[in-house]
């Protein structure tokens, strides 16, 4: 691993402050990803900024309609917070899915967002909830939040602070992991609140994405049957070792149709 | 840097390159070999050590993430007289280990697991395993040592 400078800032503003000075600083939460990505040489930042100790980014609360969590909570706290099993059980089951205790002990929710890993499970928890991203600048809903493969709308410097979840009145997340990484050869979240229905997929492209096509049938006829015939075009779908774009199209509507099973035998 | 933190029970200080990573200050400042070192990406748990009383992969944290933290390794689980941890000892009972390469992250783990799910099936000892890979036992006795070794914990 290459030498770098390590900052360990006790406020929001000093290490924005740090971020905005250094040549080439990164933030590092649970560092589950930037580590393997350092050692690899992918990136040489000139500093780290460890957010550790920033009290600003811990906490679950529930506030009225929506929980809100902080960007340094933990995998493992989401899946067995009681205030997030009432709230959304499909999120504590999504954020117990992720890699293995190891990772769900170190790893964060605001990392795991602000690296965007196509085939990561938060990202459609975040989407197919309808979540809002609050950062060090400004708020930014998760329908603008996800961009592109490892691409987000956070700007160099911009720290994500907490994500709120509006509470649906059902949801459920079901992955169909890839058994060596853990990671999700397709996942799929299904939510139905107040704001609607809400579809989206991870794994299956380059990044997250809606299906408006099953939000529509399905705010008709919440059932798995009401989509049981809609296809997700495979054309810009990944093709990788573990699976092709067709199969990968397969499993979004098999998914699918399981996780709206799944959301009415919760609700 | 200087970081301080408490590595099985006493207080440790030291100045370390910010890259250093928790596994390596562990083995080669600390001299604390039974950390192992298996795959050096996080993926097979050997280097399964707790970090304020949480599993965690040191090979995948850097020392200043410990800085302030509580840290045990598997050579802080037996009693002041030598006695292994109950765990320990249920795994050398069911025979939970061949080469042994393993078996230091596979305890810390099966530690955090029972600490966690009190009374866990089998199904969730293997879910709640698999960030530790053995290439030899087949998993069958080291289910079962965590078995014997959570009865062992929750009769102490
Ligand atoms: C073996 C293994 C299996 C895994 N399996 C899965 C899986 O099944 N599903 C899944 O979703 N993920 C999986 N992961 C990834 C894991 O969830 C990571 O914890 C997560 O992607 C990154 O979180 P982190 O806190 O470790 O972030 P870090 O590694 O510390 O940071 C990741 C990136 O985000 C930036 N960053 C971190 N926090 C912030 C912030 N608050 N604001 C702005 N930028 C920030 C960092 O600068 C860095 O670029 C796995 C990882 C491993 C090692
Ligand atoms: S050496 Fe750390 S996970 Fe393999
Ligand atoms: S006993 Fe050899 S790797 Fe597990």
């Amino acid at each position: 691993m290459h030498a770098f400078e390590y900052h360990r800032p006790k406020t929001l503003d000093e290490a924005a402050a740090v971020l905005a000075r250094a040549e080439d600083a990164s933030p590092v939460a649970g560092g589950q990803t930037l580590l393997q990505t350092l050692r690899q040489r992918l990136a040489e930042p000139s500093d780290l900024v460890d957010l550790r100790g920033i009290p600003d980014l811990y906490g679950i609360t529930r506030e009225g309609d929506s929980l809100r969590i902080g960007a340094m909570v933990r995998h493992n706290e989401v899946a067995r917070s009681r205030e997030v099993e009432q709230a959304i059980p499909a999120l504590a089951g999504l954020a117990g899915g992720i890699g293995d205790a190891q990772v769900r002990n170190m790893g964060t929710l605001g990392g795991s967002i602000a690296n965007n890993d196509p085939a990561a499970d938060y990202p459609a928890g975040l989407l197919g909830l309808g979540a809002t991203v609050h950062t060090s600048q400004r708020t930014i809903p998760a329908d603008e939040f996800f961009v592109d493969m490892f691409e987000t709308a956070l700007e160099p410097g911009e720290i994500v602070r907490s994500v709120d979840f509006p509470i649906p009145q059902r949801a459920s997340y079901i992955k169909f992991a890839q058994p060596a990484s853990r990671f999700a050869l397709v996942g799929v979240m299904v939510s139905q609140g107040a704001g609607g229905v809400r579809v989206a997929v991870t794994g299956a492209g380059p990044a997250v994405f809606r299906v408006p096509d099953m939000e529509q049938a399905l705010a008709l006829d919440f059932s798995a049957d009401a989509i049981r015939d809609i296809r997700v075009p495979a054309d810009e779908l990944n093709d990788d070792i573990h699976g092709t774009p067709e199969y990968r199209a397969h499993l979004v509507t098999v998914l699918a149709r399981r996780a709206v099973e799944a959301a009415l035998n919760a609700g | 840097m200087n970081v301080s933190l408490t590595v099985n029970g006493k207080a440790v200080s030291a100045e370390v390159e910010p890259r250093t990573l928790l596994v390596e200050f562990l083995r080669d400042e600390l001299g604390l070999t039974g950390t192992h070192v298996g795959c050096d990406t996080g993926q097979c748990g050997a280097c399964t050590v707790h970090l304020d009383g949480r599993a965690v992969k040191a090979c995948s944290v850097l020392v200043g993430q410990a800085d302030g933290a509580e840290v045990l390794t598997i050579e802080g689980l037996a009693g002041e007289d030598g006695s292994l941890h109950p765990m320990q000892a249920a795994f050398h009972e069911q025979h939970g280990l061949q080469c042994g390469f393993c078996t230091p992250g596979m305890v810390m783990a099966a530690i955090d697991l029972v600490r966690s799910y009190p009374g866990a099936s089998d199904t969730t000892i293997r879910a709640q395993l698999e960030g530790n890979l053995c290439r030899c036992t087949g998993y069958e006795n080291i289910v079962r040592a965590v078995r014997t070794g959570a009865a062992n914990m929750e009769a102490q």
